[in-house]
C-alpha cells in the first residue's frame, strides 16, 4: 500500500500551517499539527509500524484509533504509546517496539516459520519441565517479550487526582451522548461528559456527508451553551458500587494524567460501537484496514490510504468508506457486498502488492483492502454495573439486558435507528437521567439527619418510557472460509482457538486464559466477539449459547502513575519541628509523623542523657483526655491491671490486650483530678486505641459516663531525661515542688513551665533515667523547648532522637508493642504476668489470658551475644544448634553505648526462657553465633535506681 | 465504592468508615467456655443475604452503629436513626 497526503479536506482536524518535526526509528519526519503519530507517518508513506508479538509478522494500520493493536510505539522513554491516538508533538523521538534488529529486517520473523510450534498453550506445554530450568527459559523468553523499554532513570512526572460529585456522568460524546448531556443539564443536573477521543462528535467527526456535518455543528453549539463540563481525551475506566467511577484524564494541562474519582448519581453509558475485524487468511497484513480506519485517515487527517482498493462491506459505513475512497481518487477496484452472502477469503501477496481473494477464487490486485464486517458493542461499563448483555443474532452484536436504574445506555449500545432517532434517544435518556439523579439526591439528603430539612416527598423513580431504538439487520460475519488472526495484540489466530477447544478448553473463560486471546493491549475491544464466535463454531453452538467473557475494569489502560497519583495522606510534624530542622536533624517517618531520628550521632546523644540531660520531642505519643465518673471502670476493662484505687496525682503503667489475649498497646495513664484522667498510648496506636475505647463505650457499656477527647496534637510533649533533669526543670517550672520527696516516681503534677500555664508533667522513665515528661499546649511547644535548651546550656543539655531513645529503652529492656511483640504475642509472653489481674470481674481478653496462664508460652527475654562486638540483625532466627529448627528470633538489637556491647531483646520458646540459657543465633549471613539469655529484661540498672532518684 | 448510610452524617464512602464486621454478642467472660469464646472471636455466619453488621464513622461523627446489609446486592435496610439507642451490637 502506498499512503500519501491528500489536498485539504473540509472535515480535516489538522493545521497545515504548523509542521512539527519528529524522529521515527532515527529518521527525520514531519507532520501537521493535529496529526496523530500514526497519521503523520502514514502520510509520509510508512506502512509497517510494528512486528506482531509471537510471529513477528509486519503490522500496519488496522483501526487508526486508540484501540489499534498494531500501533504501539515507544516515545522517548514512554513505552506502549498508542500511535493511533497520541497527537504528534514537535521533537518526539518515536521508535518501533518488539523489533530486532530493525522494523524492516526482523530476525524473529523466523518464528512465523515455526508457528505450528507456537500454538495455543505453547508456553505452558514447553517450559513447564524440568522446573529447575525455568530461570534459563525466563531469560530467553524475556528477550522475546513485547512492549517497550522502561528507563529506570526516567524523571518523576506529576500525576494528579480529583474527586467530584456530579449528578450525571455521560461516558461518550457521540451524537447520543452529547444530546443526553445537554438534556440532563437543561433539566438542572450538573453533568460531566467524558470523551475518549480528542474531540466530541463520535462517528460524525469522520463523516463527509453534509447532514452529518450539519448535525455535528449543531451538537457542538448546543454543548458549548449547555454548561456541561466536557473532558476530552479522557476515559471512564471503571464503574463500581453506587456509581463510583474512575475516570482517567489524559488531557490535563499540567499533570501527565489525572485520575478522577467521581460519585455520579446517574451514569449514562454511550461509548458507541467499535468496528470488528473480519477473520480470514492474511487479515493482519499491512494494507488490510477497517472501514473506520479508511474514513478517519481520509476525513480527519487528509491521508490517502492507498492507490487501488478492494472494499468488503456489510453495512452503510462500508458503503461510505467506498464512497470516500472514490471521492479522493483511490481506485476502487471491487466492492464486495457481504449482505449478498459474498465473502472475502484471503489477502495474499506483499504489503505493496496485495491480492484480495474472494471465496470462489476470484482474485483482485490492490494495495488496500477495506473491511466493514460489523460491530462490537463495548458493554464494559454495563457489565461492571452487573448487567449481562444479551446477543441478538439478527443484528450480530450484544445488547444491554437489565442494567440497574442508575445506569442508562444510549447510542449505538442501545440500537441503530437514524441519526435523528439516535439523537432523540439521547435527549430522552438525558432527561430521564436528570430526573433519577434528583431522586437520588433527595434520598441522600433525606438520609443526612443534620442537613437542612428536605422539603417535599422523594421524587418518584422516573419510569423508563424511552422508545427503544430500531435495530438494523446485520449479517453474522466472524470468520470466513479460511483461518486468520483474531487477537492482533497477542498473535492468537482462529486456529489456536479451535485447537484450544479440541484440547478441552472449550469454555470462553478457559480458552481465553489458555490462548491469551483478549488479554492484550486491545483488551477485547476488537477480538472478544470473534473469540466467542470461534469457540462457538468449534463447539457447534451459537454465540448466545457460548456467552461472552465478563468485561472488567479498567476499560482503557491507565498508568501506575495515575493510580498512585497525588498522595492525600497528611504528614504531621510537631510544633517544635522547625528547631529540629535548624539543628541538623535526620528525620524518620513513623506512622503519620515525621520525627527526629537523631541529630548526627545517636550514641553521643545516649551518653549525654546518661551523663547530663537530654530533651526528646515525643509529641506523637497518643493522648486521650478522659472525663467522667466511670473512668476507673473503663480503665479496668481496657487494661489488664487494676485501676480502682489510683489516687489523684499518680500515674500507672498498663498493658492492653485484645479479646484474643494478644498485646494491643501499652502506656501510662495518670489521674489529674477526681473525674479527669489522661491516657497515653503508643505513637502508632493512638488512632486505633481511640476507636477501641469508643467501641467499648458505645456498644458494650453505653450506660457508662465517660467522655473521650483525643488530645494528641493539642499538646506538645517533651521528655527531659538524665541525672540533671530535675535541676533543669526546676529552672523553668513554677508552682510545683520537684523534690524527690514531694514529686515521686510515677506521679503527675500540673505546673507553669517557662511562663506557660496549664502544663502538666509526670515522672516516668522509658529511658531508665530520672525524667520528667512535660505536656504543654501545642502552641507553646517551641517556646518551652527553647527555654529548656537555653536554661540548660551550662548543664550540657542536648537533644536526642528516636534512635537514642530506642537504644536506651533497649538497655532498660522495655519492649515496644509491634516491634518486640507480634500478632501472636499473648499478654504473659511479655513477662508482665503480675500485671494481669485475673481476679477482676472482666477485662478485654480475660478468658484467653486465664486459659493462657497455665500454658508454657514463648517469652520475651533479654539476650546478649557472647561476642560483644556482634549485633545480630533484627529478625535473625534463634535456632537449635546446627539445625534450622527455629526456636525464636531477635526482635530488637543495638550496640549499647553505655555498656559497650551488643544487646538484644528476643522472643524464644519457653524451654530457652530461663536466665543463663545458651542460644544459637543464625545471622542473615548464614553465620551462627552463641548468645546468652539474661536474668532480667534490663541490660542496664536492673533495679531502677537511676530513674527513681 | 460502597456508600454507607451513616445515621448522623448521611451516605458516606465506605473508606470514611471502619468496618466492624458482623454484629455479634459478647459472651459473659466469667462463664464462657473456650468453644463459645472462640466462636465469638473467630466464627462468622457470612451469609449471602441480609446481615446485621457494625460500622464506625471514623471520619465523621465517630459513632459505632449497626445496620443491615444484603451482602449479595449491597442494599441497606433499617439503618438506625440519630439518637436511636440501637447503636449497639446485637
Amino acid at each position: 500500500m502506498t499512503m500519501s497526503r491528500l489536498g485539504p479536506q473540509p472535515t480535516e482536524v489538522i493545521d497545515r500551517s504548523t509542521t512539527p518535526r519528529f524522529r521515527w526509528n532515527g529518521k527525520r519526519f514531519s507532520g501537521f499539527e493535529g496529526d496523530t503519530i500514526a497519521s503523520a507517518l502514514a502520510a509520509a508513506g510508512e506502512h509497517v509500524f510494528s512486528r506482531s508479538m509471537k510471529y513477528h509478522r509486519p503490522r500496519g494500520i488496522l483501526t487508526a484509533d486508540y484501540w489499534d493493536p498494531n500501533l504501539l510505539v515507544q516515545v522517548g522513554d514512554d513505552p506502549n504509546v498508542r500511535a493511533g491516538h497520541r497527537l504528534l508533538e514537535a521533537g518526539m523521538n518515536v521508535q518501533a517496539q518488539n523489533v530486532w534488529p530493525s522494523l524492516r529486517h526482523d530476525i524473529k520473523a523466523a518464528n512465523g516459520l515455526v508457528s505450528r510450534f507456537l500454538t495455543a498453550g505453547f508456553y505452558y506445554k514447553t517450559f513447564m519441565r524440568p522446573q529447575k530450568l525455568w530461570p534459563a527459559y525466563e531469560r530467553v523468553l524475556a528477550t522475546f517479550a513485547p512492549g517497550g523499554k522502561v528507563d529506570p532513570d526516567t524523571p518523576h512526572r506529576y500525576h494528579d487526582k480529583r474527586y467530584t460529585h456530579p449528578d450525571v456522568v455521560v461516558a461518550g460524546a457521540g451524537p447520543a451522548g452529547i444530546e443526553a448531556a445537554v438534556a440532563a443539564a437543561a433539566a438542572g443536573a450538573r453533568v460531566l461528559l467524558v470523551e475518549h477521543e480528542h474531540a466530541v462528535g463520535g462517528h460524525l467527526r469522520y463523516s463527509s456527508q453534509e447532514p452529518d456535518r450539519a448535525a455535528l455543528s449543531e451538537l457542538r453549539a448546543a454543548l458549548d451553551a449547555s454548561g456541561v463540563e466536557v473532558l476530552t481525551d479522557s476515559t471512564v475506566t471503571g464503574r463500581y458500587e453506587d456509581n463510583w467511577l474512575g475516570i482517567v484524564q489524559r488531557s490535563h494541562p499540567i499533570a501527565v494524567e489525572r485520575l478522577i474519582k467521581a460519585r455520579a448519581k446517574v451514569l449514562v453509558v454511550a461509548p458507541g460501537l467499535i468496528e470488528r475485524p473480519y477473520v480470514f487468511s492474511g487479515n493482519d497484513r499491512p494494507g488490510v484496514i477497517t472501514s473506520g480506519a479508511a474514513r478517519r485517515l481520509i476525513n480527519l487527517w487528509g491521508v490517502k490510504p492507498g492507490e487501488r482498493a478492494v472494499v468488503f462491506t456489510a453495512n452503510s459505513d462500508g458503503d461510505e468508506a467506498a464512497a470516500d475512497l472514490d471521492r479522493v481518487g483511490v481506485e476502487v477496484a471491487a466492492v464486495i457486498d457481504g449482505r449478498d452472502g459474498r465473502r472475502i477469503s484471503a489477502a495474499q501477496g506483499s504489503s505493496k502488492a496485495l491480492e484480495a481473494v474472494l471465496s470462489g477464487g476470484t482474485r483482485t490486485e490492490a494495495d488496500l483492502l477495506v473491511v466493514a464486517a460489523g460491530w462490537t458493542a463495548p458493554t464494559s461499563l454495563l457489565n461492571m454495573s452487573g448487567d449481562r448483555p444479551v446477543y441478538d443474532p439478527a443484528v450480530a452484536r450484544f445488547f444491554p439486558s437489565d442494567p440497574p436504574g442508575n445506569v442508562l445506555a444510549t447510542g449505538g449500545l442501545a440500537g441503530d435507528g437514524s441519526l435523528d432517532e439516535l439523537r432523540a434517544h439521547g435527549t430522552t435518556t438525558g432527561k430521564l437521567a436528570a430526573q433519577r439523579a434528583a431522586a437520588v439526591a433527595h434520598r441522600y439528603q433525606a438520609r443526612t439527619a443534620r442537613a437542612l430539612p428536605v422539603t417535599g416527598d422523594e421524587p418518584a423513580w422516573a419510569a423508563d418510557l424511552r422508545v427503544p431504538l430500531r435495530r438494523n439487520h446485520h449479517p453474522e460475519l466472524y470468520r470466513s472460509d479460511t483461518h486468520g488472526m483474531i487477537d492482533f495484540s497477542e498473535d492468537v489466530g482462529s486456529k489456536d482457538l479451535v485447537a484450544a477447544a479440541r484440547e478441552g478448553y472449550d469454555s470462553v473463560e478457559l480458552a481465553k486464559r489458555y490462548t491469551t486471546a483478549t488479554m492484550g493491549s486491545a483488551q477485547g475491544k476488537l477480538e472478544t466477539v470473534n473469540t466467542v464466535a470461534a469457540i462457538a463454531e468449534a463447539r457447534g453452538e451459537t454465540i448466545a449459547q457460548v456467552g461472552t467473557t465478563v468485561w472488567r475494569p479498567p476499560y482503557a489502560p491507565l498508568t501506575l502513575g495515575a493510580l498512585a497519583g497525588r498522595v492525600f495522606e497528611p504528614v504531621r510534624v510537631s510544633s517544635i519541628h522547625p528547631w529540629h530542622e535548624a539543628n541538623g536533624v535526620r528525620t524518620i517517618l513513623a506512622g503519620q509523623w515525621i520525627r527526629p531520628d537523631h541529630y548526627g550521632d545517636p550514641a553521643a546523644e545516649v551518653r549525654n542523657v546518661r551523663a547530663n540531660v537530654g530533651l526528646i520531642d515525643v509529641t506523637p505519643l497518643g493522648k486521650l483526655d478522659l472525663r467522667g465518673p466511670d473512668i476507673p471502670n473503663l480503665l479496668n476493662l481496657l487494661y489488664t491491671n487494676k485501676w480502682s484505687k489510683l489516687p489523684v496525682g499518680k500515674v500507672r503503667y498498663g498493658m492492653m490486650c485484645a479479646e484474643d489475649g494478644v498485646v494491643l498497646d501499652d502506656g501510662v495513664t495518670g489521674r489529674l483530678g477526681d473525674d479527669h484522667y489522661l491516657m497515653t498510648t503508643t505513637s502508632s496506636g493512638a488512632g486505633g486505641v481511640w476507636e477501641w475505647v469508643e467501641n467499648w463505650l458505645q456498644t458494650e457499656r453505653p450506660h457508662w459516663r465517660v467522655h473521650v477527647t483525643p488530645v494528641t496534637t493539642a499538646y506538645s510533649s517533651i521528655n527531659v531525661a538524665g541525672p540533671k533533669s530535675r535541676e533543669l526543670v526546676s529552672r523553668v517550672a513554677e508552682g510545683v515542688d520537684l523534690s524527690s520527696e514531694a514529686f515521686k516516681y510515677m506521679e503527675v503534677r500540673t505546673a507553669t513551665v517557662a511562663g506557660v500555664a496549664g502544663c502538666f508533667m509526670w515522672r516516668i522513665g522509658f529511658t531508665g533515667e530520672l525524667s520528667f515528661e512535660l505536656h504543654v499546649p501545642a502552641g507553646h511547644g517551641m517556646h518551652v523547648w527553647e527555654a529548656l535548651m537555653e536554661a540548660g546550656a551550662d548543664l550540657g543539655v542536648g537533644p536526642f532522637g528516636l534512635e537514642g531513645q530506642r537504644i536506651m529503652r533497649l538497655e532498660k529492656g522495655h519492649f515496644i508493642v509491634g516491634q518486640d511483640t507480634d500478632g501472636l504475642t499473648l499478654g504473659p509472653s511479655t513477662g508482665l504476668s503480675p500485671l494481669i489481674k485475673l481476679d477482676k470481674d472482666d477485662f478485654a481478653g480475660m478468658p484467653e489470658l486465664a486459659w493462657a496462664a497455665d500454658r508454657k508460652l514463648p517469652m520475651i527475654v533479654a539476650i546478649q551475644p557472647d561476642d560483644p562486638n556482634v549485633v545480630p540483625e533484627e529478625a535473625a532466627q534463634i535456632v537449635r544448634g546446627d539445625t534450622n529448627e527455629i526456636l525464636g528470633r531477635i526482635t530488637s538489637s543495638r550496640m549499647s553505648p553505655t555498656l559497650g556491647r551488643s544487646i538484644c531483646l528476643g522472643q524464644v520458646e519457653p524451654e530457652l526462657a530461663a536466665g543463663g540459657t545458651k542460644v544459637t543465633v543464625l545471622l542473615v549471613s548464614g553465620e551462627r553465633i552463641s548468645a546468652t539469655v539474661m536474668d532480667h529484661h534490663a541490660h542496664f540498672d536492673p533495679d531502677g535506681e537511676r530513674l527513681r532518684g | 465504592m460502597l456508600l454507607v448510610p451513616c445515621p448522623n452524617c448521611g451516605p458516606r464512602n465506605s473508606a470514611d468508615l471502619r468496618y466492624g464486621g458482623e454484629s455479634h454478642a459478647r459472651p459473659d467472660p466469667a462463664t464462657a467456655a473456650p468453644l463459645q469464646w472462640r466462636g465469638y472471636l473467630y466464627l462468622r455466619d457470612n451469609p449471602a443475604g441480609w446481615l446485621r453488621e457494625t460500622w464506625y464513622c471514623r471520619s465523621g461523627c465517630r459513632r459505632w452503629f449497626t445496620l443491615e446489609r444484603n451482602t449479595a446486592t449491597n442494599e441497606f435496610r433499617d439503618p438506625p436513626q440519630p439518637g436511636d439507642k440501637r447503636g449497639t451490637k446485637a
